[in-house]
């Protein structure tokens, strides 16, 4: 198993073009580019255990409470979620586009991906805080702040909507670092920092906003669609 | 062989004299001197702990408690348990020795991320600083396993920040751990396969598996805490419908691997150590690197086996019992590993040489009175006893400070450019050797007979052991203040150090001491197995009187 | 620099798939299908995962390391819900065992056979 990287004749000449790209203690731009993905996918897989332990809980809650979670769910607005999840979708496709158009030497393509990448994450978080969660305090399901629900299985519904808010909430911090990191993408970008030698930043982080969306992709069923919704 | 003590070095560039003033030790992404920052400040939470515990042992003479309320034993207890174990023995080998060591024994320049080791160094001194800051304020007194409900509704002291401390240290460990997997996956020189690493290779590159998988279950979990105690909503708390034991399953999913994260860097040590002061190549070299890879797997399966008389479901029990039992085995592989590395080998005595036979045995002991707690039966009799904290101090002090203190002074050299005195360092290993063992073992009999952990006050009949147990803790404490002082002495006026004091194969040795910032001048090309000790390897005199 | 350039139409052709199986599962949730629709629902959020991981990340494209560390932090994740799962799962099949100050109870007389009668209640 040969992982110590040879520079490509390629990277090689990009590495005397480039050199304030490629770090001191790198053998070769090839090194420096699978250490940076291999890094942020070791990373990802920390995440993965992160909201994993949120998911173990709900997974154990939901067993022993299911008539409540059950009752939880419903409560949520499943329109906002579909819509939410659609929204996100789509900035996982301009976000591989942005990778793509960074390849491809097109910085004008890049920074047009990135800024539409931006723009669906702030639409998915402005769903979130003005459709969905300001109408949960109004109706006084957020635990901690006033949570008062008259009907049957209510401290099971308060459990529920503990996790609601934790996952939704940990997901929607990861959505905003994810933006602040665009944004110095798109700054950099805008300087022409990144071209079909060296666009690795793009790359890791783009992996980060895929990731974003892949626990998007679970927490929708798993919060707004499983509640008996028939 | 060396220069008078106190001679001035040759005029060679290293990573220490490279540049001077705090900014460039504090900016540094050098992972040499980022290893000397953590060296620092664990040493620093060492002897923190360690007063801790010096006042817990001297509180135990008298079966009343002789010297502090019991509400502040509780927090004694807990605060030395925090401090120790997330802010020593976790970072000490990975953070301290492994940051050297990586890059120099494959043969890079530095880790793979630099920077973000340099970071890894912020945010362990944040939570440390997090921590100290909870122990000034008044501590806390919820046992480091932070039980709910009582840690996260019923206790009256400084959780949150401390809960905050161990969070962001968490981010430390992290970092640490994935910083060392992707150097080893993509930075090792020509020539150097896997199996050529050195077997401290292999160690590392177990324990950051685990860092990486564990930690981020705890760190979510200390969230959960923070916010029942903040927002007093019901996640664990059985009186608004959570379940304690799901608290238990998520903090012991990280922290029974956890405990792995301390002791298998020090086996890597000892494997380093022993076939050096043997002149032997280890025994079983793939056996030995499997079976770090089998303990990083299997650690994860076993975490129940703290809750067997919690309320547990038998058959879970029942599961974990049996993988309890399997984990010893690739630990055991190890130690016969060792033992056979030893056997006809040329064998010398040096402090390094005492410490790993010290741990050795230690470990030994300490792993198998674990097969008594993964026992159900028995458990049952010795959960909450002094039979576990024996049983764990025996592993964790006897076996990984013990490979820590081992490692230290056998790089110690590499890292300073300077010999410390020997015989001194063999004296202070002995006094560590015997106060350890008369600290700790009346433990396994009090254990055994049946006095609890944690409590402030014990019957009558236990205080002789008490008693010895805390002797032997001064003892202990004096043996580990005579290490602080000759190696700090030896960085001024040590002899100077060659590059290879003890003939030790691996490419650490083939770098001056210290080396250079840049650590070879060019890439080092393996050719060798690892521990190529060959005939006239043993041939020569012990390497340094 | 290493990393393949996928032509345009695998990227929409994974995007409209993401959403049509966004309008099933949210479709499904409204259709009585007893315990297959936590079943249904996490498939079809498996299938959209992959979609994501092979095509947008390029894990299909990658080298067979970063397949394993990908496997490695799913089979993790599996670990900690498992055990966890089956502990709370199998908690209430042994009953509480007596305490220990219970008086022992008298031995049962022994009961005349009874006619099949309809079976009590579980």
């Amino acid at each position: 198993m040969a992982d110590a990287a040879t520079p490509t004749p390629h990277a090689a000449e990009h590495a005397a073009e480039h050199p304030s790209y490629l770090a001191h203690h790198f053998a070769g731009i090839d090194q420096q580019f699978e250490a940076g993905s291999l890094g942020m996918w070791v990373f990802l897989v920390t995440e993965i255990m992160f909201f994993g332990g949120l998911f173990a809980g709900y997974a154990v809650y939901r067993h022993l409470y299911l008539p409540g979670f059950e009752a939880g769910s419903r409560l949520l607005d499943v329109r906002f979620g579909a819509a939410n999840t659609a929204v996100l979708i789509g900035s996982s496709l301009t976000m591989a586009l942005a990778v793509r158009a960074a390849q491809m030497n097109r910085r004008k393509a890049l920074i047009l991906c990135l800024i539409l990448t931006m723009l669906l994450g702030a639409a998915f978080l402005g769903i979130k805080f003005t459709y969905e969660w300001s109408h949960d305090y109004e109706d006084h399901l957020v635990p901690g702040m006033g949570f008062s629900y008259p009907g049957p299985n209510a401290p099971a519904i308060q459990l529920f909507f503990c996790f609601y808010f934790f996952m939704t909430g940990l997901h929607a911090l990861h959505m905003v670092i994810g933006l602040g990191i665009m944004a110095v993408l798109v700054w950099m970008a805008a300087r022409g920092k990144f071209d079909d030698g060296y666009y690795s930043p793009i790359e890791v982080s783009g992996l980060y906003w895929h990731f974003i969306d892949i626990v998007w992709i679970f927490l929708f069923p798993l919060l707004y669609l499983v509640g008996g919704r028939y | 062989m060396s220069a008078a003590p106190g001679a001035p070095a040759a005029a060679r560039v290293d990573y220490l004299n490279a540049d001077y003033g705090i900014r460039s030790w504090l900016l540094t992404t050098d992972h040499k001197r980022i290893a000397l920052l953590y060296l620092g400040t664990i040493t620093l939470m060492f002897f923190v702990g360690g007063t801790l515990a010096v006042l817990m042992r001297l509180h135990l003479i008298d079966p009343a408690g002789a010297l502090v309320h019991p509400d502040t034993y509780n927090k004694l207890f807990t605060m030395h348990g925090i401090i120790m174990i997330f802010f020593f023995l976790i970072p000490s080998i990975p953070a301290v020795l492994g940051n050297f060591l990586v890059p120099l024994m494959i043969g890079a320049k530095d880790l793979a991320f630099p920077k973000i080791n340099l970071l890894s160094w912020y945010v362990f001194i944040t939570g440390a600083s997090l921590a100290l800051y909870s122990l000034v304020a008044g501590g806390v007194d919820t046992g480091w396993t932070f039980y709910t409900p009582y840690s996260s509704t019923y206790s009256n002291s400084h959780v949150i920040s401390m809960a905050i401390g161990v969070f962001i240290t968490g981010f430390s460990s992290i970092l640490t751990g994935l910083n060392f997997i992707v150097t080893i996956h993509k930075m090792r020189a020509p020539g150097l396969t896997w199996f050529r690493m050195p077997l401290f290779l292999w160690a590392i590159y177990g324990t950051s598996l685990i860092m990486i998988l564990a930690t981020p279950v705890i760190a979510i979990t200390i969230m959960l805490v923070g916010a029942e105690r903040i927002l007093h909503v019901g996640i664990f708390d059985p009186a608004l419908g959570g379940d304690p034991l799901l608290f238990q399953h998520l903090f012991w999913f990280y922290s029974h691997p956890a405990v792995y994260i301390m002791i298998l860097p020090g086996m890597g040590v000892i494997s380093e150590l022993i076939t050096c002061f043997s002149r032997k190549k280890i025994f079983g070299y793939s056996f030995v690197a499997f079976s770090s890879m089998a303990i990083a797997v299997i650690s994860f399966l076993v975490w129940g086996h703290h809750m067997f008389v919690a309320g547990q479901s038998v058959y879970a029990a029942l599961i974990f019992s049996l993988l309890s039992f399997l984990v010893a085995i690739p630990s055991a592989i190890k130690v016969f590993n060792w033992t056979a590395t030893l056997y006809q080998g040329s064998i010398s005595y040096e402090a390094p040489m005492l410490y790993a036979l010290g741990f050795i045995g230690l470990f030994t002991m300490g792993g198998l009175t674990g097969l008594f707690l993964a026992s159900l039966a028995t458990d049952v009799h010795l959960s909450g006893t002094y039979f576990i904290v024996a049983h764990f101090h025996y592993i964790m002090v006897g076996g990984a400070v013990m490979a820590y203190m081992g490692g230290l002074h056998f790089w110690w050299p590499k890292i300073t450019g300077r010999l410390y005195p020997d015989m001194w360092a063999r004296i202070a290993a002995a006094i560590i050797f015997f106060g350890f063992n008369l600290t700790f073992f009346p433990q396994f009999m009090l254990g055994y007979l049946g006095m609890p952990r944690r409590y402030a006050t014990y019957p009558a009949e236990f205080q002789i052991l008490n008693v010895m147990s805390s002797a032997g803790a001064s003892i202990l404490g004096i043996g580990y203040l005579i290490p602080l002082i000759y190696l700090i002495w030896s960085i001024r006026y040590g002899p100077v150090a060659p590059p290879n004091p003890w003939r030790a194969k691996g490419l650490e040795w083939q770098t001056p001491s210290p080396p250079p910032t840049y650590n070879f001048e060019t890439t080092p090309v393996v050719t060798e197995e690892a521990y190529a000790y060959g005939p006239a390897d043993s041939a020569e005199e012990g390497a340094h009187g | 620099m290493p990393g393949h350039v996928l032509p345009l139409r695998i990227y929409i052709g994974v995007f409209l798939a993401l959403l049509a199986l966004t309008a099933l599962t949210t479709g499904v949730a409204f259709i009585d299908l007893g315990p297959l629709n936590t079943a249904a629902a996490l498939a079809i959020a498996g299938v959209k995962m992959l979609l994501v991981v092979l095509f947008f990340m390029h894990a299909r494209y990658s080298s067979s390391l970063v397949k394993i560390v990908i496997l490695a932090g799913f089979f993790w994740l599996a670990l900690l819900l498992s055990f966890t799962l089956t502990d709370v799962e199998s908690r209430h099949w042994t009953p509480a065992p007596a305490p220990w100050s219970a008086p022992p109870q008298p031995a049962p007389k022994p009961v005349a056979l009874q006619p099949p009668t309809r079976p009590a209640t579980p």
